[in-house]
């Protein structure tokens, strides 16, 4: 919740006494210039001198001053600052203090809008040098520095190292998502070698599951999905190979920068390869409408918008979403400066293609002759040849004369909702047609010919049988994958819309950047391409800090800039602008490479220390900016999942692929309007595998992700909240996989320790699923809880063969329930779902 | 019988130097490479001081596209791909072959390449061997086990322990005992009326045999029947060594895959539920219960009841595992041996009854059912493991196991370093441990001497298989002990062991030979250039695929079965379907007495004993085989449906064509015979059967 | 040691040598070489009866049995016996067949054998011949590759590998198999750890007589040598660049490959054989065609220099109904193995051809089930069994050997199946202690570390 104001409060304890150079300028700076400055005066109100000011300030009564009640939320209705987060107590306490004391307003105080390119984030990234500290025991590496200069200054020692236990789950955790092994902890405890810890890092950092930890947080900022959105939220079955792209780029370590110029422009470059062209499925991500109605080119330029502002906020941290109906309040971006960004992807048009995996073309190649056959036949039998042509036709003439005919009207209509791109298809010369176009073209045809004839003759055309027919057929031949991709499709022209308006076009614009960031080359055309380099051109001063930031983040639980998702002015400063700086600047040098950048961070003494609660000075710094210590942060949606099936074996490690729906509660799907998936259980070993391929259904996401924060997949999410709440007490305790999970951890300590006494059980428990060994009391609280449970599991046979249905070798129904009790009991605690 | 004289005869037979102390013995010494102004790497210091001592040069560096070729061949044991190709020419900076070094080493198919090298070493196959040559549905667990260990760089020394110990460690992970499954590779007699010790004693000197070989070089074989003439092997040492492997019994385990324990766990209770209420129906547990006591009786004293000895003997080598679990009280028995035992029971029960009582049974009905059953519980993966005992071992006199000398207790050989074992009675731990051991000269030097052998075409000792008198000298010494002292003390890693080869010069010179040198050193022992080796049979096949785009890079998992024309001998193949045709070469199912027709073709291995080296011949069938062979000719195609649908002209998708084959585009020539090849082809195959003259090149199954 | 070919580069600077020469010249492993010593037989025919045909029942007599019959034989004769499946106190059972004296030799045969025993007096049967196994594996492995562990080369191969073939056009050693099949399958004609050229070829009885042979579908004739020419123009360019000899030999493969392709169905096609030899072979009648067709074949194969036939034809296990699948067996193979002999003789071949029946071991005379008279069967029997040879250098018309009354074992010539091979390498020309290859640390050889010549079976013993 505190950034700046804590400093200023910890500045205090320092100095003394507010100061309005120092304590009070920065808060009207940041938080009202915007539209109370020398540019704008909403409400015909400046801040930007004492006497204009007077309007809202009673010197020496606080209480009485208007500004107060505007900024402490007081006046529900216009409560200050609009946009951006609410100002801290701290800072209205600064405020209050500041007019008790006189509201004394230097004569050379007079605040001006400060200019552009005095925001810290759009001036260019520095290569600060590590400042040097009196402490020379602590730091590993230069981030210490940073810190510890920091701490210094307030006279803070940083904590000690966390316990080799707590560092290993932690890293664990955090660079694979997955807690670690009991044998995993015991190698590393057992290794005496000096770099042991950089060896697991680099261990960790090699695991395949590297890329699904990393790969989440950037899904959250592609608004990842796996349905379209809205009414109808169709499934989209080949949403997943972007994912798998996502996943395979982070594990190659694919530098950021061509990572980002093959997302915005893969299929730009000089003979792009299919995986280049699978990564532009990140602007695919955008939801889509299908409901009856809409008009197809409002929509269009409704994604045209949501790939504009996304981009935005991935890359640049900024809110250009803000510039689509006016010039930007706070930061320097004007509606044309958006419209140029939205030209850049105006041309830019959906397909799907043919993206073959390993082992797909051979099955495929041998069989194809056969299917065309096959299919060809039955179209014959259907007689689908004699009624296609006129009905394409008329589509044609309908389209030439809308309103003419209605019931084509609506036929041409649907013809452009369902069918993807049905208008290019529709005018290409059926033999010029490929084979996806013409099958897609009479697939639909089948299915909405009913639209425009008589009752009678659809029955007797039996298309519906027609189409079941093919369906067997295509699911009996193996076919090749595909993926969403962006194609170059038309140059439009673009405008800038009128308030957001798609029918109120003004001024033309040309793709170009933000004029107050730096220019692309002179020679650079207006291509997406041109976009991509420049948003990862050494020059551009956001790209790489907001990327750090990010990484910063997920490491931390908050980034160096907490408004991780705006660096414009109305997010806060950073925390450590040297070290945000220094890493930037690091990241770019070194190629952009996320896991070095990563294990820089993690070598680090301050990601090393221990997360322990320092009750002498948590109240002074509460939102610990200052990384007294490191963060105990709970574990994501996904992880808590994973962690469960991890722990208990059940999980099915295999990395990439298609979505998966494990069993949902009752009752769930039923809630979805429109959708016509359902929702097709997995079977078999699918339904044990990591949460971040579990099907995501927009309209009704998977109720585990969402009790636990999963982002909605609607807009570009940069944090995730981490919640508490009843629900989720429930969701660990009742639901069936977390059941499972304790069930699976008890069979596996009695397989594994079939011999061992229950001491040895409860300790293998522990190691199992906290990785780590039970204290004296632990050990001996558990061992009792168990004793009772058989006990009382003895006595009640039913439920003990409920809790656990197994019936194992040489273990009595009782025991093997009681253990399942103590299993689950490890699997709820705090410590289970928190990252240390 | 044989008479002794003639092993007398035999063993005179070049029984020539006993004398010179063998070389092999000696300690290792690690000598500093010698100084060579404007060489750094120690590999080639050795090497080239020694070449400018014979006043020879070594050749130039090979071009970049024929070393990441023979990079991507050597750490993968697939082709580069066209974009890697192009990657690695685009990459200017310095480091560029380090990067691609680090690349390979990271694949998931290094494990594969040298998963597979090693499990020729541990004579793996998917089959009994004999004439049941009964298919082992779990034999690849042990084989994935060595592909993960490779990949994630298991030390060597850990690597050694597992396989020949890891049962015996405290609290074993389930990893670790499947490792033990190296031992299980070997063959197994199902035939009629063998008598189980003899085979069973056959079988522990295999693992004797085989251990020697893989771990000491040695062909401690030889001491089986006498004291071994070249080598300082006593038939004593013989059979200590033997004892180990005598102190051990074979089993089996549950071991899941990753994602089998929920489904299974899952389908558990109504699975129990079903079948046991099937089998009371049936009154199984009676009737088993008397049967068991009959079959017991017979064993105990046999001639009595010919069809109840029949039944014993059947038992014996039919059901998996069947005498020990029948001797194993019913109340102790897992729930697997009880399972095995009750089917094999329910489908064999008729051999002792009459007719009528069959007819009234019906147990080929319950037989049915309780297999249909079992397809309704998703199945958990079970490994062959190792587990320890201990036996009196004696001295087999002329290896006879109907002719037991003196008792020996397990130990290692007198003439190498000493072993202190942990406890009393020295195990297969301690055995482990002592080949480990820093005083044994062997292992470390056979080991290095092996991986260079793949990557020369040749060791330093060429005879890689025997380190002993009848084994060839090493060509370099000092560079194969220092070779071996850096293996060591980098942890054993093989990784860093790969990485210092494949770094040096030596490995990236041409392989062009020159006249000079064919002169003065035909067999390239000085390594004044590097070799062209043919590829293996599972990389010719595995390129074919890959060049072609068919293949199934997925990593791991159960055997398969492409397409066969059926070969003689060949035993029931039943085809995989759909991908899984189109996997790599090591996951073809290897039936001994049926193997896969075109591995055999291109020496591939057999697996009947410790393999160390593949021939490379040459023969006319090869070439039918990759002209006409179904699995080239749909390559071909592919490859052919790929080139033609890239973007470009005709000179583009040539540039393709051969990048996928060769990783290089084509000369001036060669353009211009195969466009004119290509155009006096029928359109609709043309490219079809250029692709096809492609893989047929010498180049395209050469590492060069 | 520097190999030839190397040899022939450094002397010659590589490629070139003409294509013809390089088949000629040692490129091709299996060139024609020189044996030790003159050889007596050029080409051997195998005539394998995997499974062991019963020798009581037809070439080695025990009336002695009928005084046992349906009894235990004395307990003298059969301690320390072990045996497959039957108890040494099994009972005895007597051969029902009648033995007769035929051809001057007066070589005594049964009665199911009519055909060979017309053939008598060019034949050698061998009456005490003994083996190491008793199970069919180990048993066949023991036969063919000398011991009884898997991996080692056949002895075709071993042939090819010291000798050489004479066949340009064909491989050096060809496999025909019917019936069931040896159970030790492929491990009866592998290479072992000699080069992979000299593993037997297997002709397939239908189908395809040699695998990948004919050209996939859509390819002519045509358009493979087309494709062979560019594959050659590229590789001898490769050969240029490279200097690797390991290229002309695989430009050499290509070649004999496609020979293969043309000469392959001009040894299948039979058009030219007159109907009375077709006849006298069997051919075109049940139940002889395809063995007899395999017996022609191997006629024509050593005409065109193949070196070693392995015609295997089985299974001969019979522990029950063995009266009734001992006369199938016979009928199937006695009348084309006969034919073979006769026509071998008749065109000269027999002197050059060593030609070899019998399976890995023999049957006991007990039987294996409790009665001897219901459908009766005999154990397997590795102590004494017996087989005939003929031509290349054996002698007719003689029978050497002799077991004791029962058969239970030798008592007189007992000849080792390693002393059976030291003997067939006699014929090529072999001494069998130096025809060896180095291969794991030791010398191999086809006799392991036994076998001596049985001296009387050659016409002309060693001297």
């Amino acid at each position: 919740m505190r950034g700046l104001p804590v400093l200023l409060l910890v500045a205090s304890i320092a100095y003394g006494a507010t100061d309005f150079n120092r304590d009070i300028r920065p808060i009207l700076q940041a938080r009202c210039m915007g539209c109370h400055g020398e540019r704008t005066q909403m409400k015909g109100l400046r801040l930007d001198n004492r006497e204009a000011a007077l309007r809202v300030l009673s010197p020496g009564n606080s209480s009485a001053s208007l500004l107060v009640s505007l900024v402490s939320g007081k006046e529900p209705k216009r409560s200050m600052p609009p946009g951006g987060p609410a100002l801290s107590a701290a800072e209205i306490a600064k405020l209050r203090e500041w007019i008790d004391s006189g509201a004394e307003w230097p004569q050379a105080g007079a605040l001006t809008a400060p200019k552009v390119e005095e925001h810290w984030s759009f001036r260019p990234v520095q290569r600060p040098t590590p400042p040097a500290s009196r402490n020379r025991i602590w730091p590993r590496n230069e981030i210490d520095q940073f810190i510890v200069a920091r701490l210094d200054s307030v006279g803070w020692d940083p904590s000690p190292e966390a316990p080799r236990t707590t560092l290993i789950r932690r890293l664990a955790l955090d660079i694979t998502g997955l807690p670690p092994s009991p044998q995993e902890v015991a190698e590393f405890l057992g290794d005496n070698r000096p770099d042991a810890y950089e060896r697991l890092v680099d261990r960790l950092l090699e695991s395949p599951h590297f890329g699904e930890r990393w790969a989440r947080p950037w899904l959250d900022l592609a608004r990842y999905a796996d349905s379209d959105g809205y009414e109808k939220d169709y499934v989209r079955p080949h949403a997943w190979r972007w994912r798998h792209w996502v996943i395979e780029a982070i594990n190659q370590d694919m530098p950021f920068d061509q990572f980002t110029i093959e997302q915005v422009a893969g299929d730009l470059l000089p003979n792009a390869t299919i995986d280049q062209r699978i990564a532009t499925g990140f602007h695919r991500n955008t939801l889509t409408n299908r409901e009856g109605g809409v008009n197809v080119e409002q929509f269009r330029v409704e994604q045209v918008m949501d790939r504009a502002s996304t981009t935005g906020t991935a890359w640049l941290g900024l809110t250009f979403g803000c510039a689509q109906c006016h010039d930007h309040k706070y930061d320097p971006i004007s509606q044309k400066d958006f419209y140029q960004l939205f030209a850049f992807f105006n041309g830019a048009g959906e397909l799907d293609i043919d993206a073959p995996l390993d082992g797909e073309m051979g099955p495929y190649l041998a069989s194809l002759a056969n299917y065309r056959k096959e299919r060809e036949a039955l179209l014959a039998q259907f007689k689908v040849g004699q009624h296609q042509p006129s009905w394409e036709a008329r589509m044609k003439e309908a389209r030439a004369f809308p309103g003419k005919w209605t019931d084509w009207d609506h036929a041409l209509d649907a013809l452009t909702k369902y069918l993807d791109n049905a208008m290019a298809i529709l005018d290409t010369d059926p033999a010029k047609r490929s084979r996806k176009q013409t099958d897609a073209m009479t697939d639909h045809f089948l299915k909405n010919y009913h639209r425009v004839i008589s009752k009678e003759l659809w029955k007797e055309l039996r298309f519906t049988e027609a189409r079941k027919k093919l369906g067997e057929l295509r699911q009996g031949f193996p076919a090749l994958s595909e993926a969403p991709v962006i194609v170059e499709e038309a140059v439009r022209p673009s405008h800038i819309l009128i308030r957001g308006e798609w029918k109120q076009p003004g001024a033309a614009v040309e793709p170009a950047v933000p004029g107050f960031l730096h220019a692309p080359p002179a020679n650079a055309d207006r291509s997406r391409l041109t976009l991509a380099r420049w948003l990862v051109s050494p020059r551009n001063p956001l790209t790489a800090r907001v990327a750090v930031n990010r990484i910063w983040q997920e490491l931390f639980g908050r980034g160096l800039v907490r408004t991780s998702e705006n660096f414009g002015r109305q997010g806060e400063s950073p925390t450590h602008p040297e070290l945000l700086d220094w890493l930037s600047a690091r990241f770019m040098d070194s190629g952009w490479k996320r896991k070095a950048l990563i294990k820089t961070i993690v070598t680090s003494a301050v990601y090393r220390q221990s997360s322990a609660a320092r009750p002498e000075i948590e109240a002074t710094d509460p939102g610990n900016t200052l990384l007294f210590r490191q963060s105990r942060l709970r574990l994501s949606a996904e992880l808590i999942r994973d962690s469960a099936l991890q722990v208990s074996e059940l999980l099915y490690p295999a990395i990439g692929g298609k979505s998966v729906r494990p069993p949902l509660p009752k009752g769930v799907i039923e809630l979805a309007y429109g959708t016509d998936a359902g929702w097709p259980e997995s079977t078999g070993r699918d339904r044990y595998r990591r949460g971040l391929y579990i099907h995501f259904q927009r309209t009704v996401p998977f109720p585990q992700l969402m009790n636990f924060d999963a982002p909605d997949a609607t807009v570009a999410a940069c944090k995730r909240e981490r919640s508490n709440t009843p629900l989720q007490a429930l969701n660990l305790l009742n639901d069936p996989t977390f059941v499972e999970a304790a069930q699976a951890v008890a069979a596996r300590v009695l397989r594994e320790r079939s011999k061992g006494s229950a001491h040895e059980r409860v300790d293998y428990l522990f190691q199992v699923s906290l990785g780590r060994r039970p204290n004296r009391t632990e050990l001996e609280t558990s061992a009792q809880y168990v004793r009772t449970q058989i006990s009382a599991f003895e006595k009640d046979q039913a439920s003990a063969v409920q809790l656990f249905p197994t019936a194992l070798v040489g273990v009595s129904r009782a025991e093997s329930a009681a253990w399942t009790a103590l299993a689950s009991a490890l699997l709820n605690l705090d410590e289970f779902l928190t990252r240390e | 019988m044989r008479s002794p004289f003639r092993y007398a005869a035999f063993c005179l037979a070049g029984a020539g130097v006993l004398a010179a102390q063998l070389w092999s013995l000696k300690p290792i010494k690690r000598q500093e490479p010698p100084s060579v102004p404007g060489v750094s790497s120690p590999i080639d210091r050795f090497l080239r001081a020694r070449l400018m001592r014979e006043g020879l040069s070594p050749s130039p560096e090979a071009s970049r596209t024929v070393r990441l070729r023979r990079l991507s061949f050597d750490l993968t044991g697939l082709p580069p791909t066209p974009a890697e190709v192009a990657a690695f020419l685009a990459d200017e900076g310095p480091g560029a072959w380090e990067r691609q070094v680090d690349r390979l080493l990271r694949s998931p198919h290094y494990g594969e390449k040298w998963g597979r090298y090693w499990l020729d070493l541990a004579r793996y196959a998917d089959s009994d061997g004999y004439r049941a040559d009964r298919f082992r549905p779990h034999a690849w667990r042990y084989r994935q086990w060595v592909i993960d260990a490779m990949n994630r760089d298991l030390p060597f020394d850990q690597f050694t322990i597992d396989q020949l110990a890891g049962d015996l460690l405290p609290n074993p992970t389930a990893d670790q005992r499947i490792a033990t499954g190296f031992h299980r590779n070997t063959l197994t007699n199902r035939e009629g009326g063998i008598d189980p010790e003899q085979f069973r004693i056959e079988q522990v000197i295999d693992r004797t045999n085989t251990t020697g070989t893989v771990w000491l070089g040695l062909t401690v074989g030889c001491a089986q029947c006498h004291d071994h003439k070249y080598d300082p092997i006593s038939q004593r040492d013989y059979y200590r060594l033997f004892a180990f492997f005598n102190d051990a019994d074979e089993d089996q385990m549950d071991a899941p895959m990753p994602g089998e324990m929920g489904p299974h766990l899952q389908a558990r209770p109504a699975f129990d539920a079903k079948r046991q209420d099937l089998l009371v129906k049936s009154d199984v547990p009676r009737l088993q219960a008397d049967w068991e006591t009959q079959i017991l009786e017979a064993a105990t004293n046999p001639g009595k009841r010919l069809d109840w000895d029949h039944a014993f003997d059947d038992l014996r080598t039919d059901c998996e595992d069947g005498e020990r679990i029948l001797r194993t009280p019913a109340e102790r028995r897992t729930r697997r041996q009880e399972k095995i035992l009750t089917d094999y029971f329910v489908s064999n029960y008729s051999r002792v009854i009459s007719q009528e009582r069959k007819q009234q049974l019906k147990y080929d009905v319950l037989a049915k059912q309780l297999r249909e059953l079992d397809a309704t519980l998703p199945a958990i993966s079970e490994a062959p493991i190792l587990r320890a005992l201990e036996r009196n071992s004696r001295i087999l006199l002329r290896g006879d196991y109907k002719q037991p000398g003196d008792a020996v207790q397990p130990g290692t050989l007198a003439t190498l370093h000493p072993m202190n074992a942990a406890g009393a009675r020295p195990n297969r731990l301690d055995l482990a441990r002592w080949i480990l051991s820093a005083d044994n000269p062997l292992t470390s030097r056979v080991t290095v001497n092996r991986i260079w052998q793949e990557y020369f075409g040749q060791g330093f000792v060429r005879t890689s298989e025997n380190f002993g008198r009848q084994g060839e000298q090493p060509t370099h010494p000092e560079l194969l002990d220092w070779l071996a002292t850096e293996f060591v003390n980098n942890g054993w890693s093989l990784k860093h062991l790969h990485k210092l080869i494949v770094m040096s010069a030596a490995y990236q010179q041409a392989s062009m030979s020159r006249p000079e040198l064919t002169a003065r050193d035909p067999e390239n022992k000085l390594l004044a250039r590097q070799a062209r080796i043919r590829l293996s049979a599972e990389s010719i096949r595995d390129s074919a695929l890959t060049a072609s785009g068919l293949l199934a890079r997925e990593v791991g998992g159960p055997s398969v079965r492409p397409l066969q024309p059926s070969a003689a001998g060949a035993k029931k193949w039943e085809e995989s379907t759909g991908r899984e045709r189109y996997r790599r070469g090591l996951y073809i199912q290897l039936s001994r007495t049926a193997p896969y027709p075109f591995f055999t073709n291109f020496d591939g291995p057999n697996g009947y004993g410790a393999l160390c080296r593949r021939g490379r011949s040459n023969t006319p069938l090869q070439a039918l085989n990759l002209l006409n062979d179904p699995v080239f000719v749909e390559a071909a195609n592919a490859l052919g449906v790929r080139v033609s649908s890239a973007p470009g002209g005709l000179a583009e998708q040539l540039d393709l064509a051969f990048l996928a084959c060769l990783g290089r585009r084509p000369g001036d020539d060669e353009r211009q015979w195969l466009t004119a090849y290509w155009k006096s082809q029928p359109e609709a195959t043309a490219w079809a059967q250029t692709a096809s003259v492609l893989m047929n090149l010498d180049e395209f199954i050469t590492r060069e | 040691m520097i190999n030839r070919r190397q040899f022939l580069r450094t002397a010659s600077g590589f490629g070139s040598f003409a294509l013809a020469d390089l088949l000629a010249a040692d490129t091709n492993p299996l060139a024609p070489k020189k044996p030790h010593f003159p050889a007596t037989a050029k080409s051997v025919i195998f005539l394998f009866m995997p499974g062991g045909p019963s020798q009581i029942d037809l070439f080695d007599p025990k009336p002695e049995l009928r005084k046992w019959h349906g009894k235990p034989l004395p307990a003298s004769a059969t301690k320390d016996l072990k045996l497959a499946f039957i108890q040494p106190n099994a009972n005895a059972v007597a051969s029902p067949r009648q033995f007769a004296r035929h051809g001057q030799s007066g070589a005594e045969v049964s009665d199911l054998l009519p055909h060979i025993a017309k053939q008598a007096d060019d034949l050698c049967f061998v009456r005490a011949l003994h083996t190491d196994a008793f199970n069919h594996d180990p048993g066949e492995l023991m036969l063919m590759t000398g011991a009884m562990q898997f991996g080692r080369p056949s002895m075709g191969a071993w042939a090819t590998y010291g000798l050489g073939s004479e066949a340009k056009d064909l491989p050096g050693f060809v496999v025909l198999s019917s019936g069931t099949g040896p159970s030790a399958g492929a491990n009866n004609w592998s290479n072992g750890f000699l080069p992979s050229t000299h593993q037997g070829t297997p002709f397939r009885g239908s189908g395809e007589s040699i695998l990948y042979l004919s050209n996939p579908d859509g390819v002519t004739r045509q358009m493979q040598r087309e494709r062979l020419d560019v594959i050659r123009r590229l590789n001898e360019k490769h050969l240029r660049e490279t200097g690797d000899a390991e290229i002309e030999a695989r430009i050499a493969s290509y070649e004999l490959a496609f020979r293969m392709q043309m000469a392959a169905p001009d040894l299948l096609d039979l058009s030219r054989e007159p109907k009375h030899l077709l006849d006298s072979y069997g051919v075109n009648h049940e139940p002889t065609h395809q063995y007899g067709l395999h017996c022609l074949l191997a006629r024509r194969m050593v005409e065109r220099g193949v070196r070693f036939v392995l015609l295997s034809h089985g299974s001969w296990d019979d522990h029950n109904d063995l009266d009734k699948s001992l006369d199938k067996n016979c009928r199937i193979t006695d009348q084309p193995a006969a034919a073979l002999i006769a026509d071998l003789k008749q065109r000269g071949l027999l002197d050059s051809t060593l030609v070899i029946f019998g399976g890995e071991f023999g049957r006991t005379p007990m039987t294996q089930q409790q009665r001897p008279d219901i459908n009766y069967g005999r154990d397997h029997h590795p102590n004494c069994y017996s087989m005939w040879l003929a031509g290349g250098g054996i002698r007719a018309g003689v029978t050497v050997g002799k077991t004791d009354e029962f058969g239970l074992a030798g008592i007189e010539d007992r000849i080792h199946v390693n002393d059976l091979q030291a003997t067939i390498l006699h014929t090529l020309g072999f001494d069998h202690t130096r025809l060896t290859f180095p291969f794991s640390g030791r010398n191999f050889r086809l006799t392991d570390v036994a076998g001596e010549v049985a001296s009387k079976l050659l016409r002309r013993p060693p001297v």
